[in-house]
């Protein structure tokens, strides 16, 4: 295989723990990058904090990393200014379901055509070993110290609900799977969620590797993603929980699409500018 | 009667009885008759009841700031009387429907009587309008072509009763007006001079200064820039977005700035501490941000309708680190629109979050002024097409070692335009965008933010002095009190007292010592409960003021009250 663009030439200091789950990954974000071939000056990857969301620094394209929850309305924002790009925002089920719980769920109203992968390893590595909102019920953590006590987020329960239009989980485990997924969700013409299952080795001695193996299942061959109804019931089953694209959908169009200024132009908004003469004339019709 | 060449009419009532409508027609009808108008409103945090008033100028000369005198009081309910009751005096006219306002010395027009035999009581505002008119000599065939054209999208039989109205309550005008004798001449510069409110004048000078995108989460007053420019989004090319909480509006706003647009943000203080932290992002990551901050009386809820300056301090305490912020803040229409433009040129210049501080009385007030001038262009993004060795925030490079450039400017790039990347990040960064914790690039990254507190200060807009060169008083002010301030001025005489306004609020203008140095007497006037500016002054120049004139009741300094605590004559 050819020299992978996303990659540096050079080797970097990556912040990840040895053998964490991000590092496989990154390398299916990398190959599927690649084989779309994406330009790598037309990507963008916002991201917020958390462990997961350094995976902008470990990919050699523009990033936004700002900060804690907020990569989804800055990502929305730049698919609209910029709707030429190809926008991925990446992070933590931490920084995207807990911090960033609102902008996720207006997010899946808005739809706008960018891609969310989230790291889901039920833990905070960041901080060292808190509960995540994906935390499951009863997990013992040195501040949840009689165990965990509020309902994990069903992020897949709660996209399908919101009707997002991509809708698939992946684990971390399986690079060649991730990688179909991400294509397919980066293809996708809208708000695509790839929650994707990753052991947590510093911190989460509950959800393993071995763990992760055994509470998952791919969905069948002749699954049939486009029912709605039959993709909420799959994104209730747990443990074991099914793996793949288990709702995809192009009956909403993407937000930037919406907007008045793209009404009969495509021109990304960056390259366009205001018509002073234009300015004076209304500023004239304020006369009356 | 003060002045009969400037008339104060008042006109109160209930929120949802159509005060708005009758202010609307009066304006536009006083206009187009050549006259100066004025307009402003005070309401209460409701929907429908209560008690809200406005209050129109009518005059020969330039009025641009509100009084307590009343000539004319139009009351639509029995509780608009004590409502006003410290501004009505035995001059003030009383005109309206005995039967509810029941109020002893007034002048009985029924106005719902009247309508009801045009049609329907639903008529009553525009029989008002018809009194109103005929008292102020307003043109009458004039009046009914701007009546038409107001109601031009309502149907033709609407539009024939709304002028049987307009023409009954013409009539009973007309038999009153040997009441009040109104003499003010016409000013023939006023048909080309326009007549927008404080809202509209940041939203236009916004779209000069390039803005074509704004993001929001409504709260009053700064909902009513996001109105307007919803407004014109259509005609310009602007993104307008209602945001699902003030957080989302700051970080989306930072993440249209970093893709080529210009976002503007309007907000009041309480959104606008939801967006500290971004602030700080701005900082960072030497993105551009403008916010527009109506400012309401706190804290938290406050009063969510009303007025005052109390988020200054706010303002320029806003987000946590050492980096570049500028605050402005417009007194006048035409300082608005400059102002709002300069905030995107400063902050698109020196890639740094910059402020536009108004409050509800200066986006809701509107008075007659020149047409504002709009150069040959618009500016767009000040950014670079990047080449394949990009760096965002490069650092000079001398003798081989990284040194802090002069004014701590790195070129900007957008993503997509050129061979380079755009890498920005929040942690602390190399001079290629990614997170480090070397102490050489950390202690060059501070400098070279700091660097931009320096360099800023050659584009600072100085303080404006009005009144008397040769002042003995100085009154500092900043922001809205500006033309209240000014007119008071007039009331004392102008000798031996003037005004040093800021529009540039923060960093603050080097030199106000000398102006200070000059006085025997320096009064700091604001609208807020402490004097947020005075402290600022005070602190820079080690000067003190010798009185603060303070006001934090939620409502704008009128005339007659600077003058009289600045101590002149009433």
């Amino acid at each position: 295989m050819s020299v992978n663009p996303f990659d540096f030439g050079e080797k970097r200091d990556i912040a990840w723990c040895p053998g964490c789950g991000d590092f496989a990954i990154r390398n299916s974000l990398l190959a599927a990058l690649q084989e779309l071939g994406i330009e790598r000056t037309k990507l963008v990857m916002v991201s917020g904090i958390g462990q997961a969301a350094k995976m902008p620094q470990y990919v050699n394209s523009s990033f936004f990393n700002g900060l804690h929850g907020r990569a989804l309305p800055a990502a929305t924002a730049i698919k609209a200014v910029a709707s030429d790009l190809t926008v991925i925002a990446e992070g933590g089920d931490g920084d995207m379901y807990g911090e960033g719980g609102n902008h996720f769920l207006h997010a899946a109203r808005r739809n706008p055509n960018i891609t969310l992968f989230v790291h889901e390893n039920m833990i905070y590595g960041l901080t060292k070993g808190q509960a995540a909102p994906t935390s499951r019920m009863g997990m013992q953590t040195p501040v949840q110290v009689s165990g965990v006590i509020s309902e994990p987020v069903n992020p897949l329960a709660l996209a399908i609900s919101m009707n997002v239009g991509f809708v698939a989980r992946a684990f971390s485990g399986d690079v060649e799977g991730t990688k179909e997924i991400m294509k397919r969700a980066i293809l996708h013409q809208g708000f695509a969620l790839v929650d994707i299952f990753q052991p947590c080795i510093s911190f989460n001695k509950q959800n393993t590797f071995q763990w992760f193996k055994e509470n998952t299942y791919k969905l069948e061959s002749d699954y049939k993603a486009d029912d709605r109804v039959a993709a909420f019931a799959r994104a209730l089953e747990e443990n074991p929980f099914p793996l793949g694209v288990i709702y995809e959908s192009n009956s909403r169009k993407p937000f930037e699409e919406m907007l008045a200024p793209y009404d009969s132009n495509k021109l990304p908004l960056r390259d366009r500018e205001h018509s002073a003469d234009l300015l004076r004339t209304v500023i004239k019709e304020k006369r009356s | 009667m003060a002045k009969a060449d400037d008339i104060s009419i008042v006109i109160a009532g209930e929120a949802g009885q159509g005060i708005q409508s009758i202010e609307a027609m009066i304006t536009i009808f006083a206009k187009k008759a050549s006259y100066n108008v004025f307009a402003t409103k005070e309401y209460m945090s409701r929907v429908r009841g209560g008690c809200n008033s406005t209050e129109i100028r009518i005059a020969r000369g330039e009025v641009r700031a509100s009084v307590d005198r009343i000539d004319i009081l139009i009351p639509l309910t029995a509780e608009s009387i004590p409502h006003l009751r410290e501004r009505i005096t035995d001059k003030t006219i009383i005109i309206g429907e005995k039967k509810i306002v029941a109020w002893e010395s007034m002048t009985d027009v029924p106005f719902s009587a009247i309508a009801a035999d045009s049609g329907g009581i639903l008529y009553a505002n525009t029989v008002a309008v018809g009194t109103l008119s005929a008292i102020l000599k307003l043109d009458r065939s004039g009046c009914e072509t701007s009546l038409r054209s107001f109601f031009a999208k309502k149907s033709q039989a609407i539009q024939d009763a709304n002028s049987v109205a307009f023409n009954k309550g013409y009539e009973r005008g007309t038999e009153l007006s040997s009441l009040i004798d109104i003499d003010i001449s016409t000013d023939p510069s006023v048909p080309e001079k326009i007549m927008i409110t404080g809202a509209d004048a940041i939203a236009l000078g916004s779209i000069a200064g390039g803005c074509n995108y704004v993001c929001a989460y409504p709260m009053s007053p700064g909902t009513t820039v996001l109105t307007a420019m919803a407004d014109y989004s259509k005609k310009f090319d602007i993104i307008v977005e209602q945001v699902e909480d003030e957080i989302g509006v700051a970080n989306m706003a930072i993440g249209a700035w970093y893709a080529g647009a210009k976002a503007l943000v309007t907000t009041s203080g309480g959104g606008f501490a939801l967006m500290s932290e971004a602030v700080s992002l701005s900082g960072s990551l030497e993105t551009p941000f403008v916010v527009h901050i109506a400012q309401r009386p706190g804290p938290a809820t406050g009063l969510p309708t009303r007025t005052e300056q109390g988020d200054l301090n706010l303002a320029i305490n806003a987000g946590h680190g050492d980096f570049l912020k500028v605050v402005l803040a417009p007194g006048d229409l035409e300082e608005g629109f400059n102002l709002a433009r300069t905030a995107f040129d400063i902050a698109d210049q020196y890639q740094s979050p910059v402020f536009i501080l108004t409050d509800q009385y200066y986006v809701d007030t509107y008075y007659t002024t020149e047409q504002f001038k709009v150069g040959d262009s618009i500016p767009k993004s000040n950014v670079i097409t990047t080449a394949a060795d990009y760096k965002r925030y490069a650092l000079a490079q001398a003798n081989g070692t990284a040194t802090v450039i002069a004014d701590g400017i790195s070129p900007r790039g957008i993503p997509g335009k050129g061979d380079g990347i755009v890498c920005v990040d929040s942690d602390e960064h190399t001079e290629a965008g990614y997170i480090t914790e070397e102490k050489a690039v950390r202690e060059a990254m501070v400098a070279k933010r700091l660097a931009k507190i320096e360099a800023v200060k050659k584009d600072i807009i100085q303080p404006t002095l009005y009144g008397d060169k040769d002042y003995k008083t100085l009154i500092v002010a900043w922001g809205s009190t500006k033309m209240p301030i000014i007119e008071a001025l007039e009331v004392w005489g102008n000798s031996g007292i003037a005004l040093l306004h800021f529009p540039w609020v923060y960093p603050l203008p080097e030199g106000i010592g000398k102006y200070m140095e000059q006085a025997h007497t320096c009064i700091a006037v604001e609208g807020n409960a402490t004097g947020q500016f005075a402290d600022l002054v005070e602190f820079n120049t080690g000067k003190r003021f010798d009185r603060r004139i303070l006001k934090s009741d939620g409502y704008q300094f009128s005339v007659e009250e600077l003058a009289s605590k600045i101590g002149g004559k009433k």
